[in-house]
């Protein structure tokens, strides 16, 4: 009870945070809808979907995807502020479960990450995208995106703790989740792309967690590659949920017990 | 072992191939202060890491308030409070929620923490300042907030490592009485400081440390008088002549020569009457400082 409690009291503290920081809410609530804007109106254009259907449709899909990873910057350089400022241990020597400190950032992260699937929500329904399935597989795939980010959530706390320098975690952040972005199917199909980069990005998982979303909203999914994780999004993306946890949350608790 | 509030038996931590701390014997009772000198990486910051079972002991062992640091360290972190180098508070949180949040942390019910966290900061001068952000808050206020954290649930042991580390005399002078007013309340106190004046005036016994080892231990009038002998200091503009006299050390920019007066006012007498025909501006006997015995120490 008391863990629930100090959980309680450190994410209430992390989400105090949010208008605080203005960079943190550009990071969670903000940059979704700039991509969203970007790709609909700048680029989308220029886009088609293979084997038709609307772009924006295709695109808002996606985005719910890439605001999943979006996340991985805000935490890390939490987690480094607070070891660089002396608070981390500060909390460390206080009579509470260790656990509760992680599992508070961890917790108000996913909170967060909530307020910003809204924010899209709302922004694509505005440029026209909407869900065409079932209630059921609509919300099917807002908590495979909830599962998913609690994965993710753990690789944000991990890079934190490992250095410990908030400009140097949020620089590894940064340059770990462009490059995922980029090289996935959440803006355009990666049939496109030339052959060693098409591989990459098929194998990608937020490839597979963008095609789990268009599949569960009833979006236009364009031509879905031939591989394994592409014909079975769904369960690739709780696979690659499942994998992040089961690598990142011991790793972090063992690096948090040695800080 | 219990009636010590703190107690070590060559406590060691290794990194490496580097001791940063070795053979570390302490005791420490309940209401006393002991002022952990040294230089910068000294070992100090590791002792209390440590003692506040953020860092596991490699060699040796230790206990706080009765319980072994390596086999209880969540009994420990029920005696203890820690002040850490830095004003290790939330910056994005104010005064008042930093303090509310540590309280209601440590079991203490909304209204209690609500009430202890009004009396801390009308106590530390920083009511006014209290809703705000703490990044917005000066050195000595985030030291004094800092401090009061320490104290929003009493403990019996309290570790403040530089508590006044890059503060201004005056917000020194407010937070040595602060501290002063813990070991009235009968906290054991362990304080680390780089500054000699600091654990001159406030700790009852002082430990210093250099590379990790004990180099000397003792009350800071032990440490003087282990130094060596009492000395004479004359102030005059004839120094050179006075030093010829005397065979004395010579400070030219303060005009001062220094004589040892193992003897103290005979010697003293002695002196003066050798100097009887220059203008003696200023004579004194003294101890050696606290800052001489660290530098002839370490």
């Amino acid at each position: 009870m008391n863990t629930v409690l100090e959980i309680r009291l450190l994410a209430g503290r992390s989400l105090r945070h949010i208008p605080r920081i203005p960079e943190k809410l550009f990071g969670g609530l903000l940059m979704p809808i700039v991509f969203v804007l970007l790709f609909a109106y700048v680029f989308g254009s220029a886009i088609a979907v293979p084997g038709g259907g609307d772009y924006h449709d295709y695109l808002v899909s996606g985005i719910f995807a890439q605001s999943m990873i979006g996340t991985i910057p805000g935490i890390s350089v939490g987690v480094a502020s607070d070891i660089r400022s002396g608070l981390m241990d500060r909390l460390r020597a206080l009579p509470i479960a260790r656990a509760s400190v992680i599992a508070g950032r961890t917790i108000a992260e996913l909170v967060e990450l909530c307020a910003g699937l809204v924010v899209v929500v709302i922004c694509g329904l505005i440029v026209g995208w909407a869900p065409h399935g079932t209630i059921l597989e609509t919300l099917a795939a807002f908590a495979l995106l909830i599962v998913t980010a609690f994965g993710v959530t753990w690789v944000g706390v991990w890079i934190g703790l490992m250095v410990r320098d908030p400009d140097g975690a949020d620089g590894i952040a940064l340059s770990i989740i462009f490059p995922l972005m980029f090289l996935s199917g959440i803006f355009v199909p990666v049939e496109g792309l030339p052959d060693g980069l098409r591989q990459v990005a098929e194998w990608n998982p937020l490839t597979a967690l963008a095609t789990a979303c268009r599949e569960l909203f009833g979006s236009p999914t364009g031509d879905v590659p031939d591989v394994w994780p592409l014909q079975h999004p769904v369960l690739a993306s709780l696979a690659w949920a499942a994998l992040l946890t089961a690598i990142f949350v011991p790793l972090s608790v063992r690096r948090y017990q040695r800080l | 072992m219990n009636s010590y509030a703190v107690r070590t038996d060559a406590l060691g931590r290794r990194f490496s191939e580097t001791d940063a701390l070795r053979d570390l014997d302490l005791e420490v009772a309940p209401g006393t202060v002991l002022g952990l000198l040294g230089h910068n990486g000294a070992g100090k910051t590791t002792a209390v890491r440590i003692l506040t079972t953020l860092l596991e002991p490699t060699a040796g062992r230790a206990e706080v308030a009765g319980h072994d640091v390596a086999r209880a360290p969540a009994a420990v972190r029920e005696q203890i409070a820690v002040a850490g180098q830095d004003a290790s508070l939330d910056e994005r949180l104010t005064g008042r929620e930093n303090l509310m949040l540590l309280g209601r942390l440590q079991r203490l019910s909304k209204a209690d923490a609500a009430a202890r966290t009004e009396q801390l900061l009308e106590r530390f001068g920083l009511a006014d300042a209290a809703g705000r952000l703490l990044g917005t808050y000066s050195g000595g206020m985030r030291r004094r907030l800092d401090l009061a954290a320490c104290l929003v649930v009493r403990r019996p042991v309290v570790f403040l490592d530089e508590p006044t580390t890059g503060l201004d005399p005056a917000a020194r002078a407010d937070m040595w009485g602060a501290i002063a007013d813990l070991v009235t309340e009968g906290a054991a106190l362990i304080l680390t400081t780089q500054y000699l004046e600091e654990a001159d005036r406030l700790a009852d016994r002082i430990v210093v440390l250099s590379g990790g080892r004990t180099v000397a231990e003792g009350t800071p009038a032990e440490l003087k008088r282990r130094v060596g002998e009492r000395r004479v200091h004359i102030t005059l503009d004839a120094f050179e002549e006075a030093a010829r006299r005397l065979d004395a050390e010579v400070d030219p920019r303060a005009r001062r020569v220094s004589v040892a007066a193992p003897n103290g006012p005979d010697d003293l007498r002695r002196i003066l009457d050798a100097l009887d025909d220059l203008d003696v501006e200023e004579a004194s006997l003294a101890q050696p400082t606290l800052d001489e015995a660290f530098f002839a120490l370490t």
